[in-house]
């Protein structure tokens, strides 16, 4: 991959915008003012939304337009810094002490070093993109863990010192806002929230993720999808599944199903809740009917 | 000289617009209004547009009070005032989080009337409130050792039963100059569960409201990861108000914060609206879910029915406490309770302080499920 500098590729709102297209993700002015001032700032970035409106996908097309790699980490509850930062790798300490026999040994070496996401993107913020995944999932030690990873970009290991990054690594924090951040947290970030697009964009991003799909049916998909989501549902089908029904209706449509059947038919892949499925399933007739009409 | 007098006037109606938003209760630090302002310089800015995503951006508020923020941009930056500032109205059900920054300093107590209330002093009066008081503090003191556990990933030294700890026995080994004395050893760390408690504040549970925000307040104090949550005909989220040591100003301030007193009910909607919220739902995962209520729910028990089910799926262990078991002649029979009695993990006397402090405490002893319990009974 090329390496391209971050402030040659963010000149403007508009420009980030473009070149986010170019990597087949759609996002509205708003997301990409915050992603322009993100990387202009130097500050992380933190997505909020609702499961399935793009977040991940969002971070992944901000490193493909910045021509970098990718680094992801999940978060949990329980994650610690053995899990983010660096580990050692004990086993292989112990044999070296062994082989050595008389000799002297640095165990501390770097070839017993496990580097660990943040220490990874710390030794390479040029080339690559950190991305934390749903951090309301992790507890409240490991945010503070973060806080301090966030505002310094550095790293201290007690047989090593400190580790600094060359350069302001860009960062991508992601939640699905199950718990409320810290305060601490959200004011060192540029801030996002994303909502469900409307039909028309929704539209415009189910033909270019699906395969071929014709304009008609990413439309009729985009309307449907719009009005069973304004429905009082356990789990409102995200973006993902919109593309998802839209790509299975139109293989059952070339297998031979005529229009409306083929949607019916593939709902299993939009909604995946059995009580939501048999509260949808009445009116699910009449909510294709309207969006092909 | 004060710090602002250093900036170029244009810089004043930004820094006004921060101080107008801290003056509302947002919760905005120095660094956020230097993004923004920075923000602001990066993106021209050549419109208006540009300057309230700069301050969406870098302001960050937070998505429920995205209505009141754009209200307060309207009348700071294009001088409608006029702009109503509404909360979410749409919403089918009021839901209400006791957000900190958002306490006014408000301490309106309840108006209370005599009449029908006067009843209930009197039959208060017959209790004995210092072994009510012994009781809470009991439960207080026992509670996150009494809390149904479960095991973390985070691990914890441990003298014997455990994993090899790599990382210590190896650090062990270095200093005593590759020596392997006697290793040691990890494993993982039990937690007590979440306890999530509803509470039904209508008007059919008037008499004992009082008490469970007293038992509420408890549960707060006693274990850290507790979510207290009032409904009636609206949902209210009284965490942050009982988190307050003194139990009287924290009951104070939690009954300021709860609108719907001695109302009607609506249960069913109102706890289906609690789980549309993902934020909300999630305290329920994996946790103790109390529900103090007596279930009598007006019209039709199907929203009802799909709430207790969705609940049960998503916690631990699901509890109905209802004042009406305290009756010895009290049989689930109505069709609400028959309808939710399979979704039900416990279906308990809750009508006085006494029976429900054990019951709490006894919530990680396994029971049989409460259909069966009153199958036998019945």
């Amino acid at each position: 991959m090329p390496e391209v500098k971050a402030e040659t590729v963010a000149t403007s709102p508009v420009a980030v915008a473009s070149h986010l297209a170019a990597a087949r993700y759609l996002a509205d002015d708003s997301l990409a003012t915050a992603i322009f001032l993100a990387i202009r700032l130097g500050k992380p970035l933190l997505l909020e939304g609702a499961p399935g409106v793009g977040k991940t996908e969002a971070a992944k097309a901000i490193a493909e337009l910045l021509g970098r790699d990718l680094v992801r980490l999940q978060c949990y509850e329980g994650i610690d810094a053995a899990h983010a930062l660096y580990e050692w790798n004990y086993q292989r300490q112990l044999l070296a002490i062994r082989h050595a026999g008389e000799q002297e040994v640095d165990i501390y070496d770097d070839r017993f070093l496990i580097a660990r996401p943040l220490l990874q993107v710390l030794k390479a913020p040029e080339q690559r993109v950190l991305l934390v995944d749903e951090i309301d999932r992790s507890d409240h030690e490991f945010e503070a863990l973060l806080l301090e990873f966030l505002s310094d970009f550095q790293i201290s290991i007690p047989e090593r010192g400190t580790i600094r990054a060359a350069a302001q690594p860009i960062v991508i924090l992601t939640s699905n806002r199950t718990r409320e951040l810290a305060e601490a947290l959200r004011r060192r970030c540029v801030y996002h929230w994303i909502g469900y697009p409307d039909a028309g964009r929704e539209a415009e991003i189910i033909m270019l993720r699906a395969g071929d799909v014709a304009e008609a049916t990413a439309r009729a998909v985009a309307s449907a999808v719009q009005t069973i989501r304004a429905r009082p549902l356990a789990k409102p089908p995200g973006i993902a599944e919109a593309v998802e029904w839209a790509n299975a209706a139109t293989i059952l449509e070339k297998g031979g199903s005529p229009w409306p059947e083929a949607f019916r038919r593939a709902i299993g892949v939009l909604i995946k809740d059995e009580e939501d499925l048999s509260y949808i399933a009445p009116e699910l007739g009449r909510i294709v009917e309207e969006a092909l009409g | 000289m004060r710090p602002s007098e250093n900036l170029p006037p244009a810089a004043a109606p930004f820094l006004g617009f921060a101080r107008l938003l801290r003056r509302h209760g947002f919760a905005i630090a120095p660094e956020q209004v230097t993004g923004f302002m920075q923000a602001v310089t990066l993106l021209g800015p050549r419109s208006m547009a540009d300057i309230r995503e700069a301050a969406l951006a870098t302001l960050a508020p937070p998505p429920d009070r995205r209505g009141e923020f754009e209200a307060h941009f309207q009348s700071h930056f294009y001088g409608n005032a006029s702009v109503v500032i509404e909360g979410e109205e749409d919403e089918e059900t009021r839901i209400k989080d006791d957000h900190s920054a958002r306490q006014e300093e408000n301490q309106t107590t309840r108006q209370e009337k005599g009449g029908e209330l006067s009843s209930a002093v009197e039959q208060l009066s017959t209790r004995d409130f210092q072994r009510d008081d012994d009781g809470l503090a009991a439960l207080r003191r026992k509670l996150s050792c009494a809390l149904p556990a479960r095991r973390s990933f985070r691990t914890v030294r441990t003298p014997s039963r455990g994993r090899l700890d790599l990382r210590r026995s190896l650090r062990e080994i270095v200093s005593a100059d590759g020596d392997v004395p006697s290793p040691l050893l990890r494993r993982r760390q039990t937690v007590p569960r979440k306890l999530l408690v509803l509470i039904d504040v209508s008007g059919s549970m008037k008499l004992h409201t009082a008490d469970y925000l007293k038992l509420a307040h408890a549960c707060v104090q006693g274990a850290g990861r507790t979510e207290i949550f009032t409904f009636g005909t609206r949902l209210t989220r009284i965490t942050t108000a009982l988190r307050i040591r003194d139990r009287s100003q924290a009951l104070a301030r939690a009954a300021a914060q709860v609108d719907d007193w001695d109302g009607g009910t609506r249960m069913g909607p109102t706890l289906l609206a609690f789980l549309s919220v993902p934020r909300f739902s999630a305290f329920a995962r994996g946790a103790a879910v109390v529900i103090l209520s007596d279930a009598l729910e007006r019209g039709g028990h199907e929203e009802l029915e799909i709430a207790m089910r969705r609940f049960s799926a998503r916690a631990f262990r699901l509890s109905l406490a209802t004042p009406l078991a305290g009756d010895p002649r009290f049989r689930p029979a109505t069709a609400a309770l028959k309808a939710i009695l399979p979704s039900l993990d416990d279906l308990v006397d809750g009508s006085s302080m006494e029976s429900l402090t054990e019951f709490i405490l006894s919530l990680a002893r396994p029971a049989p499920a409460a259909a069966t319990i009153w199958k036998r009974v019945s």
